[in-house]
């Protein structure tokens, strides 16, 4: 069951929706490998789902069957009302965005602008229209005008990160998919990044599908969390639900975030406290609460 | 997209083939192909053939890698074959009136493109059985003589490995760098020639600048570790010859010898 959290919006509208996928990489060679195995999946419109799970569990694998970039061997895909495949690829691939790991080492182009621009014009847009989402998408990235005249290879890692999100975030698209997006970046940066994130998710009311090993994130920003080992999708639910399963978490190489680890400490000494607390900030409240209790 | 290519062609196992020495195995196929440039009876070609096919049941590899890897060279293979087939002079055997088929047409086709097949197959037993830095220890080693004239042997074999170890990497790089562009609608490889040039600009480009920081960082990171090129190195695999090489050796001649004999002497 998918509970939503306080404050964000879910309409329950099926925008994903997986039936039995099966995907091998190398199929018929000695060096085949199938990557995932009978995953049926659905996402609601407006969620904001995490998928974790360690290095080669499968996840990216997953998340690029949802544009059409990889299709499965078996089993059925409809992502926004479309089948991943045949001739409305471009279509889905303008509503599914994807934002690969390490998004920077796509830019190509002389100038940061015309390379956010790049998707728009091979969508055939014209002109004015151009210039205003790139205007508007640079403006919620926070890419002046200064670093928008820059070529890509004069910019810092982070502006460069952020820089590559806005040529996908141009697109508007309905879905975005994050891949491991603050691999790299410093505290700042992956606070910063996850920021603009949650506010696009908040206020353009998009679909976000974050994939990560990070439990810190994962745990502070999305409504449901997926955990995927070996290629099968293993635990579903909302964060609360997932991380109270912390002996399996850690069986299969993830855990849980530190912050939960402590208040798991805490309730030993301080019987009912709560432990379903994932963010720092959660946790100051609740012991505070608990002391204030105490008194 | 383009991650189910074999490059590098290695399949890992654990056949009498796999374990070899590479030296033994770069030996052994260059004498294999002047072998097969020597002898020009079917017969003994024929011969030769049974001896790859048996190469590859030794070395567990389904035969149909065989044929993969002639499929480049296909074209060029039946090309001959027509031309050798229409062209030769001799007893005619089909005649449709613009061109006539010959015995010896017949011939000489099976031979060219058994030879052609032949090349190629032997080459990749090779490359199937041995890693390519196997297969660049080897060179270097059989070249070692030469460094006594001053060819910087370990030089040029330690370009070639770097140059093999990173195909996979750039493979995967590419794939990763098409799957982007092609997520921001970018239309890879259609359209009229100039398009489809110009289609590759957003693959290429990233893909020269990601080479150039790779080869940077792993310059410093040889430097780092006090590489300073050949003088007094010692290699981390030595290569030994052993009985099982000492084996394939001499199995190969007999097996030469045999298939010389039947040149010879049919």
């Amino acid at each position: 069951m998918i509970k939503p959290r306080k404050g964000w919006a879910v309409s329950l509208d099926k925008i994903i929706s997986m039936r039995n996928v099966n995907y091998t990489y190398m199929k018929n060679s000695p060096l085949e490998k199938q990557a995932v195995f009978d995953i049926s999946l659905d996402v609601e419109k407006g969620e904001f789902l995490a998928i974790i799970g360690h290095t080669g569990s499968g996840k990216s694998t997953l998340v690029q069957h949802l544009n059409g970039l990889i299709k499965p061997d078996s089993g059925t895909i409809t992502v926004a009302g479309m089948p991943t495949k045949g001739k409305g690829l471009k279509e889905l691939r303008r509503k599914v965005g994807i934002v690969f790991q390490y998004p920077e080492h796509q830019l190509f182009e002389e100038t940061i602008y015309k390379d956010i621009e790049f998707g728009l014009l091979k969508q055939g847009i014209e002109a004015k229209e151009r210039e205003r989402r790139v205007r508007e998408t640079a403006a919620v990235l926070e890419l002046s005008d200064e670093i928008l005249a820059k070529s890509p290879y004069e910019l810092s890692g982070g502006q460069k990160r952020r820089a590559a999100i806005a040529g996908i975030l141009v697109l508007e698209p309905e879905i975005l998919i994050l891949d491991e997006p603050a691999a790299g970046l410093d505290p700042a940066g992956t606070r910063e990044l996850f920021d603009i994130v949650t506010s696009l998710y908040k206020e353009k009311h998009i679909t976000v599908i974050l994939v990560s090993h990070s439990m810190e994130l994962v745990a502070e920003y999305a409504s449901r969390i997926i955990v995927m080992n070996e290629g099968r999708i293993v635990i579903d639910g909302s964060p609360g639900e997932i991380f109270m399963q912390a002996e399996y978490l850690e069986k299969i190489g993830l855990g849980v975030p530190q912050i939960t680890k402590l208040m798991a400490r805490l309730s030993e000494f301080c019987p009912g406290i709560r432990r379903d607390i994932f963010s720092v900030r959660a946790a100051e409240t609740e012991i505070m609460r608990c002391l204030g209790g105490g008194k | 997209m383009i991650r189910n290519i074999t490059l590098g062609q290695y399949l890992p196992g654990s056949s009498p083939l796999h374990r070899a020495d590479p030296r033994t195995k770069i030996i052994i196929t260059m004498m294999f192909m002047v072998l097969l440039f020597i002898i020009n009876s079917i017969w003994a070609l024929l011969a030769a053939f049974v001896f790859v096919t048996a190469a590859f049941k030794i070395a567990h590899i389904p035969f149909k890698f065989a044929i993969k890897g002639v499929r480049p060279v296909l074209y060029i293979i039946l090309f001959t074959v027509v031309l050798n087939m229409f062209l030769t002079e001799g007893k005619v055997l089909v005649n449709l009136g613009f061109a006539k088929i010959t015995e010896e047409g017949l011939l000489l086709a099976a031979i060219v493109s058994l030879r052609v097949f032949m090349l190629i197959a032997s080459a990749s037993i090779m490359t199937y059985t041995s890693t390519p830095i196997m297969l660049t220890d080897g060179i270097e080693k059989l070249l070692a003589l030469l460094k006594k004239i001053k060819v910087p042997v370990h030089e040029m074999a330690m370009m070639m490995t770097i140059a093999l170890r990173f195909i996979p990497t750039l493979i995967d790089e590419t794939d990763k760098i098409m799957k982007a562009q092609a997520a921001r609608g970018a239309d890879i490889g259609t359209g009229n020639v100039f398009e489809r040039a110009k289609s590759f600009i957003p693959i290429l480009i990233p893909l020269f600048v990601s080479s150039f920081r790779r080869a940077d960082d792993l310059a410093i990171a040889m430097e780092a570790r006090c590489y300073r090129g050949s003088e007094g190195r010692t290699s981390m695999r030595v290569l030994k010859y052993g009985r099982i090489d000492v084996a394939i050796f001499l199995s190969f001649c007999i097996i030469c010898a045999g298939i010389l004999m039947i040149h010879y002497l049919i």
